[in-house]
C-alpha cells in the first residue's frame, strides 16, 4: 500500500508538469497583458515608456523561453512569485481564499454525504413507490436549481423569516466557530444541495443494481436480516461508484464556485480566480490552476485509497 | 437406494408461480407437486425455462420482487406450510433448516466481504455463536469441503479462490447450520469437468453422512444419473414425469423424457450417424398451448393430446404425464428403435492437409503489482508447443478444460490474436506472420462459430442485415438484391426461413440464433470454420440439432472443422481426430474412436472418468476416481510434465522431464514418458 501511494505520488509529478506548461503558453498565447489592463484600463493616459518600464519590472520583456525557465524553476523551488497586481506574495493572496473555499468544499460535501447516501438508499429500496417518487422530483429539483439561486431564496428566507443575515466578513474557524459556522453553512447549503442530488442517484442507481446481484440473494439464501443484507452486503459494493462521484464533485468546488460566493459575499478562490484573469494576473493564474490541478490529483488518489480500502480486489490486487 | 417410506421432508402440492412482466403474464411453474425425504436425492431435471429454478427459488421464498409470486399451492415443510410464514419466520429457516447452493460460484459470493465473515454469518444469526465458536466450526466446515489451510484461507476474499473452490465454499455456507435440506441449483454447469465430479462426490457424500435431503436442479443427464435417486422431469412449467432414476432412465414413459434420453450424444454407446434430436422448439409460457405442451414437438401426438394431462402414476411410483403413457407400459406404443446405425469407420485421410499447425506458441505478458514507476511482467504460457495437422473434409475435436489453450489456439488460426512463435499453414501457405493485407483473401476461406449466440450477434442489426455483411464487404454479390437472394438461400440452408431475414437477435431462441452465426460463417464460402464451443450455451435438444446441421453442412460442402469444446461426448461424437489439452500443451491426440476406447494418457483416463454418463445403472456402479486437486495457475505451471501435479502416475523423474508428444501407435500420439 505505502508502495503503491509513493508510486501514486510520483506520477503526479509529470502530470502537473504537463498542466505547468500548458497554462504557461495559453496565457501568453492570448493578446495583451497586465500592464495595459493596470495602467489604461481606466483609460488613463499613460506614456509608452512608462508601460515599458512597468513590462520591465514585472519581467514581461524578457524573452518567452526566459520566463518559462523561470516559471518552472519558480516551481521546482516552491516559489511562486508575487501577484502582478497587488505585488504581494502569490501565496498569500491564494492562501487566505483557500482556507474559506476548502472549508465550504469540505462542509457541503459532509452535507451531501449525509442527505445523499439514506436518501439514495431508501428510494433503492422503496422504488417505484411514493416514497421514491418523491426522491427522485427532489434531487432533480436539485440537479436543476442553480447553486447561486438557491443561494439568495436562501439569504432573503432568512431575512424574510428571521430578520437576520449571515455575518459578511470572514472569521476563521479557530478564532471563532459560531461565527464562523454560521457564516459559511448558508453557502455549503446551497451548493451542498445540488452535490447531493448528483450523489443520491448515483447511490440510488447502483444500489438497484447491487440488490440484482447473485450474492445479495446468497445472503438471503443463508437466512441475514434484511436489514443487513442492506447494510453489510449491499452498502460496501454500491457505494464505490458514489465515491468517485464525490471526489470529482469536491475538487470541482475548488474554484468553481465563482457566482455562489459571489451571492454570500464570500472572498474565495473562485472570485480571486476570476479577478485573476480579467486582469491578467499571469502569476497568479499560473498559480491557482496549479493549485487546482493539485487538488484535482489528490481527490482522485484519496478516491483511489478509500476504493482499495473497501474492494479487496484493488487492494490484493487481482483478476 | 432411496431410503423408504419415512415421511417427506419437504412436499410441493400444486405450486404455481406466475411472473408479471410488461409483455403479460408468464405461468413459469404449473401445478408442480413433488415430495423429498431426508437423505434423499431428488433431481429436477429440464431445459432452461421449464421452471425447474423457480419452482425451487419459491421453496426458498426468494423469488425477484415483485414480479414473481406464488398464486396457488403449498410448500410444507416439517408440516409446516412455508408460504403461510411471515418474513422473519421464513428467514430464520433460511440456511438454518433449507439452503441453497447457486449456480454461478463467481458471481454468488460478496466480493468485498472475507470467506470468514461470509461463512461465519450464518452461525452467529442462527447459532449464536461467538467469535471462537464461530471460528472453529468455520474452520472445521473448510476441512469439510476440502480446501487446505482453512486459517489462512478464512481471512481471504473470493477473488483469491478458483471456481472451484469457491463453490466448496459455497456449500460450506450451505452446510454451516447443519440443515434438513439442501437446494442445489446447477451447482458444477460452470465447473471444469474434473472439478465439477469432485464437488458432486463432496456434496453426495456429505448428504448421505448428516443424512441431509438434496434437492440438485441441472440440466446434464450424466449428473443426475450418477447422483439422484428420484428424478421429476419438468417441461415447459409441469412435471412431465416422476420417478426413481432406475425408471426414468430406463423406461421412460414420456415422450419428452425419451428424447432427452436419446439426444444426449454418449460417451458410453457407440458413436451414432446422427444424433436423435426433438424437433421444434418449447411453448412460450406468456401464452401456452391448450393440452399437452409437448404435443407439437410430440412423434406420438393424437387426438386425445388436446386435453390437459394429468400425472399419472402408471408403474408403481412413476408418474407421467402422457396421456398415452398406459401404451408406453403395456408395449403396445413404443418409440421406433433407435437409429444407431454406427458411424462408418472413418477412413484414414491421406490428402494433403489442409491446416497444419507448428510449434505454436502464444504467451502473453502480465503486468504485476511492481514498485516505484516499475512494472513487473510475467509470462502466461497459454498456448506452447503445440502441432498437429487437419486434412480436407476432416473435423478434429479440441478438448481441454478451461484455460487448457483450446480457444487461444481457435484466435490464432483465425489471426484474431498473433502467434508468439510457429507455423500455421492453410494449404502450404503461412498464414501466422502475414500481414493483415496479404491475409484478406485467405480470410474469406476461414470462417468461425463462436460459443454465445446471445452476445456475438449485434442487437441493433436485423438478420439480414448480420448475413449480408461479408457478402458486401468482401463484394462477393454484386448488389444488394442478389445479396438479399443469397441471405435467403442461406437461412434455408441452415434450416431457418427467408422472412426471419427481417427479424433482430433478440427475437430468436438461443438455437435459432446459432443457425445464424452459421449462415454468417457460411456466407464467405468457407473451407475451414473454427467452430469455439458452437454448442455449449444450448439445451441439450437443441444442441443436437445443431451437431447435426454442422456434420450435413460438413458433408454437402465440403467443410472442415476445428471443433473446440469442453464436453467429451460432443467431441466425440462430431470429431474425426481428437487433441486433448492441458495447460498449452498437447497431451493426447488420437483417431477419436480410438482416444475414447483406449486412451492412453494418464488426463485423458482421468477426463473420460470424471464425465458421468447419463445411466444410473453404470453410474452408481462406478467407484468415485475423481481426480485431485486443481488446475495449476498458467502464470506458474508446473515445471516438467504440466500434469504431474494430479497425475496417479506420476514421480520424480516427471517432475524433470518434459515430454514430447511422440507416436505410440499409428497415429495415436501421447506425451507422458509412462506410456
Amino acid at each position: 500500500m505505502l508502495g503503491y501511494l509513493a508510486n501514486r505520488l510520483l506520477l503526479m509529478i509529470p502530470t502537473l508538469a504537463g498542466v505547468a506548461v500548458l497554462i504557461f503558453f495559453m496565457l501568453r498565447v492570448v493578446p495583451g497583458d497586465i500592464v495595459e489592463v493596470k495602467l489604461r484600463g481606466d483609460g488613463g493616459q499613460v506614456t509608452q515608456e512608462t508601460i515599458e518600464a512597468e513590462r520591465t519590472r514585472l519581467g514581461l520583456n524578457q524573452p518567452l523561453h526566459v520566463q518559462f525557465v523561470q516559471w518552472m524553476v519558480g516551481l521546482a523551488t516552491l516559489d511562486l512569485g508575487n501577484s502582478m497586481w497587488t505585488d504581494r506574495p502569490v501565496t498569500e493572496e491564494i492562501g487566505v481564499r483557500l482556507e474559506l473555499t476548502i472549508q465550504v468544499a469540505i462542509m457541503a460535501s459532509i452535507v451531501a454525504i449525509l442527505v445523499a447516501i439514506p436518501l439514495g438508499t431508501i428510494s433503492a429500496l422503496l422504488r417505484d413507490t411514493w416514497v421514491d417518487y418523491v426522491v427522485r422530483i427532489v434531487t432533480i429539483a436539485g440537479l436543476a436549481v442553480p447553486s447561486f439561486w438557491l443561494g439568495m431564496l436562501i439569504i432573503l428566507g432568512l431575512l424574510y423569516y428571521a430578520n437576520w443575515l449571515p455575518p459578511i466578513t470572514y472569521t476563521p474557524i479557530y478564532v471563532d466557530p459560531v461565527a464562523n459556522i454560521s457564516q459559511l453553512i448558508w453557502p455549503a447549503l446551497a451548493v451542498g444541495y445540488r452535490y447531493s442530488a448528483v450523489v443520491s442517484r448515483m447511490v440510488r442507481s447502483s444500489i438497484i443494481e447491487v440488490m440484482k446481484e447473485d450474492y445479495i440473494r446468497t445472503a438471503r439464501a443463508k437466512g441475514v436480516y434484511e436489514k443487513l443484507v442492506v447494510s453489510r452486503h449491499a452498502m460496501r459494493n454500491a457505494i464505490l461508484p458514489a465515491i468517485t462521484v464525490i471526489g470529482l464533485e469536491f475538487a470541482f468546488l475548488i474554484g468553481g464556485l465563482v457566482v455562489t460566493e459571489q451571492v454570500f459575499n464570500l472572498n474565495g478562490l473562485g472570485k480571486l480566480f476570476v479577478q485573476a484573469v480579467s486582469r491578467n494576473d499571469f502569476t497568479l493564474i499560473q498559480s491557482i490552476v496549479m493549485l487546482i490541478a493539485v487538488i484535482f490529483i489528490l481527490s482522485n488518489l484519496v478516491v483511489d485509497v478509500v476504493y482499495a480500502w473497501i474492494d479487496p480486489r484493488i487492494r490484493y490486487g487481482g483478476r | 437406494m432411496p431410503p423408504t417410506s419415512s415421511a417427506p421432508l419437504l412436499s410441493v402440492e400444486d405450486l404455481h408461480v406466475h411472473f408479471v412482466t410488461s409483455r403479460g403474464v408468464v405461468r413459469a411453474v404449473e401445478g408442480v407437486s413433488y415430495e423429498v425425504r431426508p437423505g434423499e436425492v431428488l433431481a429436477i431435471v429440464g431445459e432452461s425455462g421449464c421452471g425447474k429454478s423457480v419452482s425451487s427459488l419459491a421453496v426458498m421464498r426468494l423469488l425477484a420482487k415483485p414480479a414473481g409470486r406464488v398464486v396457488h399451492g403449498r410448500i410444507m415443510f416439517e408440516g409446516v406450510n412455508l408460504l403461510e410464514l411471515s418474513d422473519e419466520e421464513m428467514r430464520e429457516r433460511r440456511g438454518r433448516d433449507i439452503s441453497m447452493i447457486f449456480q454461478e460460484p463467481m458471481t454468488s459470493l460478496n466480493p468485498v466481504l472475507s470467506i470468514g465473515q461470509q461463512l461465519m454469518e450464518p452461525l452467529f444469526i442462527h447459532l449464536k455463536m461467538t467469535d471462537v465458536q464461530a471460528r472453529e466450526r468455520a474452520v472445521d466446515l473448510l476441512k469439510m469441503v476440502g480446501i487446505t489451510d482453512p486459517e489462512r484461507r478464512l481471512d481471504q476474499y473470493p477473488h483469491q479462490f478458483s471456481g472451484g473452490m469457491r463453490q466448496r465454499v459455497m456449500i460450506a455456507i450451505g452446510l454451516a447450520c447443519n440443515p434438513k435440506l439442501i437446494i442445489a441449483d446447477e451447482p458444477t454447469t460452470a465447473l471444469d469437468v474434473t472439478i465439477q465430479a469432485q464437488i458432486l462426490e463432496l456434496m453426495k457424500e456429505l448428504s448421505r453422512k448428516l443424512n441431509i435431503a438434496l434437492i440438485v436442479i441441472t440440466h446434464n443427464l450424466g449428473v443426475v444419473a450418477r447422483y439422484a435417486d428420484r428424478v421429476n422431469v419438468m417441461y415447459a412449467a409441469r412435471v412431465v414425469e416422476q420417478g426413481t432414476a432406475d425408471d426414468v432412465f430406463h423406461r421412460p414413459r414420456h415422450p419428452y423424457a425419451m428424447g432427452l434420453m436419446r439426444s444426449v450424444p454418449r460417451l458410453d454407446r457407440p458413436r451414432g450417424e446422427k444424433l436423435e434430436t426433438i424437433e421444434g422448439l418449447p411453448p412460450n409460457l406468456l401464452d401456452p398451448p391448450k393440452g399437452c405442451r409437448f404435443a407439437a414437438r410430440c412423434a406420438f401426438k393424437a387426438d386425445i393430446c388436446e386435453q390437459d394431462p394429468p400425472l399419472d402414476e402408471v408403474e408403481a411410483g412413476h408418474f407421467s404425464a402422457c396421456l398415452r403413457a398406459k401404451e408406453f407400459v403395456a408395449g403396445t406404443l413404443a418409440p421406433a428403435p433407435a437409429k444407431r446405425i454406427e458411424a462408418a469407420a472413418r477412413a484414414g485421410k491421406d490428402a494433403a492437409p489442409l491446416l497444419s499447425v507448428r510449434g505454436l506458441k502464444k504467451f502473453f505478458t502480465v503486468a504485476r503489482k511492481g514498485g516505484l514507476l516499475s512494472t513487473q511482467t510475467s509470462e502466461v504460457r497459454a498456448v506452447n508447443d503445440v502441432s498437429f495437422d487437419i486434412a480436407p473434409g476432416e473435423t478434429l475435436g479440441l478438448v481441454g478444460e478451461s484455460g487448457c489453450g483450446k480457444t487461444t489456439i481457435g484466435r490464432m488460426v483465425l489471426r484474431l490474436d498473433n502467434p508468439t512463435a510457429g507455423e500455421i499453414r492453410f494449404k502450404g501457405e503461412d498464414i501466422a506472420h502475414k500481414s493483415l493485407n496479404d491475409l484478406r483473401a485467405i480470410r474469406r476461406k476461414i470462417q468461425a462459430i463462436f460459443q454465445d449466440p446471445f452476445s456475438s450477434l449485434n442487437p441493433r442489426m436485423t438478420i439480414g442485415q448480420i448475413i449480408a455483411e461479408p457478402l458486401t464487404v468482401y463484394k462477393i454479390v454484386p448488389d444488394a438484391k442478389a445479396a438479399a437472394e443469397r441471405v435467403a438461400e442461406l437461412l434455408e440452408l441452415v434450416g431457418l426461413f427467408p422472412y426471419m431475414a427481417e427479424r433482430y437477435p433478440h427475437e430468436m431462441s438461443g438455437g435459432q440464433r446459432q443457425r445464424v452465426g452459421i449462415a454468417r460463417a457460411l456466407a464467405m464460402e468457407p473451407e475451414f470454420i473454427v467452430c469455439d464451443e458452437p454448442v455449449s450455451a444450448l439445451d441439450v435438444s437443441i444442441q443436437g440439432q445443431i451437431i447435426n446441421l454442422l456434420e450435413n453442412l460438413q458433408r454437402t460442402l465440403n467443410l472442415t472443422y476445428l471443433f473446440i469444446a469442453h464436453d467429451l461426448a460432443v467431441v466425440r461424437h462430431i470429431s474425426d481426430r481428437v487433441v486433448v489439452m492441458y495447460l498449452g500443451r498437447v497431451m493426447e491426440m488420437a483417431d477419436g474412436d480410438t482416444l475414447y476406447a483406449e486412451p492412453l494418457h494418464p488426463y485423458t483416463k482421468a477426463l473420460l472418468d470424471a464425465a458421468p454418463v447419463p445411466d444410473p445403472t453404470i453410474e452408481k456402479s462406478r467407484a468415485a476416481r475423481a481426480l485431485k486437486g486443481e488446475l495449476p495457475s498458467p502464470l506458474n505451471p508446473p515445471t516438467g510434465c504440466v500434469f504431474h501435479t494430479r497425475c496417479p502416475l506420476a514421480d520424480e523423474e516427471c517432475r524433470r522431464i518434459v515430454p514430447e508428444p511422440r507416436e505410440v501407435r499409428a497415429g495415436h500420439h501421447v506425451a507422458c514418458i509412462k506410456v
